[in-house]
């Protein structure tokens, strides 16, 4: 079902935790849906992300897919982790089962409410994301 | 690590050898068609004969009242659409309950787009339902009542026997889906009242694609496979010997020592129960503590969701299942704890361990030994458990 890349950062998750003084934090997702992912940046003065943990209940590939992305964007500029989409994060994980894609999403997601988070603590006024893309068909975000 | 601790015998089981045993020559030399008339095919019909007194015996039946078939999905769907569309000038009413197995709630869905009329009863916290719902439930239109023995994911027994008698008394057909309660208890379809009775191989020891369909003698109902006239002529297809065979063996040993089985399987059951409930904070049994079936299992742990713990523990070698949405190829988790009033959240998280006669102690004290650290790395992962580490309360 799902890959070795999957099963490898499931079974030894990428940057797993907390940053205390984290200066961009988001979470999506919903406990009643399955999944939560929150992700933690530590984002310099140049805007670059200098160190990214997360945390995520969910299934396997949430938990992968939070692992992947967290490391696709540490030590990328904030410009160059907003790039990141749902399909880079697939293609780097070997793929995913179709059930599986919005757990992508959910990961494309953390990182841009984080970013998010980083504009708003900031007062820049950019908007990133969306309140909730309804990747996962029936949530009830908001409710 | 061992290899495979294999803690999901409500999904399959090991087939027994002697089950296998008892097959080997219909799968070889003896590969006659029951139907024919020479010797080859003569002693394949006796063998079916025999398999099918074994099943009868097992459950206090009459051979005749005794329909192979492709397995419990297929007896569910038989004993459901042929009550269904045999009795259709006597009403459209049907009771069920909200825990049903899928072999039935998707029968009744599609029967509901026929126009028939279905009831759902609830069940309480432990997923129990009562007799007295049933007696509220039933209309002048009511031509069927079925209700599981024994539920498949919190192991629940229903109080068949009861209900039973209610259908009775109304002259209603009562069908029951015992899958999960077969060789786990006595079961008797005369004390307890039971017309339909839908039966499984492979989860007593025995193979897969072969099951049963009790049916008294008598009631009223439309076949389901029509075609070359076997089995009474009700139920078309040229046996499968070998999984037949294998059936009527499994059952023999599957209610040989009912009581004897129960006990040591119910003893594993509730040291499994109580260490995990030591072991595990934020942790809750569903089903009930008493009156579940001798060999199941289901917790759930809060703040962790069910297909990531049973990655880790297949890492570990352990075989089990879980009610998350993630294991069930939907968005919603299991419709049984949904129904016995479960969060979504605490749904998510459920685990079910089902034991069998091949179930070990060390088994068990593997089980204990592995699980533990797993809850916790999974919950130290958790944005959920964070909060409730800081004593936010989660609701």
């Amino acid at each position: 079902m799902y890959s070795e890349k999957v099963l490898d950062h499931f079974e030894n998750p990428r940057n797993v935790g907390e940053i205390a003084d984290a200066n961009a934090v988001g979470q999506v997702g919903n406990a009643k849906c399955g999944d939560i992912m929150k992700i933690y940046m530590q984002i310099s003065d140049d805007e670059v992300i200098e160190d990214v943990k997360f945390k995520t209940f969910g299934c396997g590939a949430a938990i992968a897919t939070s692992s992947m992305a967290t490391e696709m964007v540490k030590g990328k500029s904030v410009d160059e982790a907003l790039t990141l989409t749902n399909k880079a994060v697939m293609e780097a994980l070997d793929g995913l089962p179709p059930v599986k894609v919005h757990c992508s999403v959910l990961a494309e997601e953390a990182v841009r409410a984080a970013i998010q988070d980083y504009y708003d603590r900031k007062g820049i006024q950019k908007k990133v994301i969306e309140k909730c893309s309804q990747c996962c068909g029936n949530c009830s975000c908001g409710e | 690590m061992r290899d495979c601790v294999y803690f999901d015998n409500a999904a399959t089981t090991k087939i027994k050898s002697a089950v296998l045993e008892a097959m080997m020559p219909y799968l070889t030399e003896e590969y006659g068609n029951p139907s024919s008339i020479y010797s080859l095919g003569a002693r394949a019909h006796s063998a079916i004969d025999e398999a099918r007194d074994q099943v009868a015996r097992a459950i206090g039946a009459k051979g005749r009242e005794v329909f192979f078939t492709g397995g419990g999905t297929e007896a569910d769907n038989w004993a459901i659409k042929g009550v269904a569309l045999g009795n259709r000038k006597k009403g459209n009413h049907i009771i069920s309950t909200a825990i049903e197995h899928h072999a039935v709630l998707h029968t009744l869905d599609y029967l509901e787009k026929q126009g028939f009329e279905v009831t759902y009863l609830p069940v309480d916290e432990y997923g129990r339902i009562s007799p007295e719902d049933v007696k509220n439930a039933i209309k002048d239109t009511t031509i069927l009542i079925t209700v599981m023995f024994a539920n498949n994911e919190i192991g629940v027994i229903e109080p068949i026997g009861e209900i039973g008698a209610i259908a009775k008394e109304k002259g209603i057909a009562f069908h029951t889906d015992a899958v999960q309660a077969l060789g786990h208890m006595p079961i008797d379809v005369n004390t307890l009242n039971i017309d339909l009775m839908s039966l499984s191989a492979h989860k007593i020891h025995g193979p897969k694609g072969v099951g049963a369909l009790y049916v008294r003698q008598g009631l009223r109902m439309e076949n389901f496979l029509h075609g070359g006239a076997q089995e009474q002529k009700r139920r078309s297809g040229t046996e499968n010997v070998a999984g037949i065979v294998g059936f009527g063996k499994a059952i023999q040993l599957a209610t040989a020592d009912i009581a004897g089985h129960t006990g040591k399987i119910a003893a594993m059951r509730d040291r499994l129960i109580d260490e995990i409930y030591s072991r595990i904070p934020y942790c809750r049994l569903n089903g009930p503590r008493d009156g579940r079936v001798c060999n199941n299992v289901n917790f759930s742990f809060q703040y962790i969701e069910g297909e990531a713990l049973l990655l880790m523990l297949n890492m570990k070698g352990v075989a089990a299942s879980s009610g998350s949405a993630c294991t069930s190829g939907s968005l919603d988790p299991s419709h049984v704890l949904l129904a016995i009033g479960l969060p979504h959240e605490i749904a998510h998280g459920s685990l079910r361990l089902s034991l069998s006669d091949y179930t070990t102690q060390e088994d068990i004290d593997y089980v204990l030994e592995v699980l533990p650290p797993i809850v916790a790395r999974l919950r130290a992962m958790s944005p959920l458990y964070e909060e409730i580490e800081r004593g936010v309360k989660y609701v």
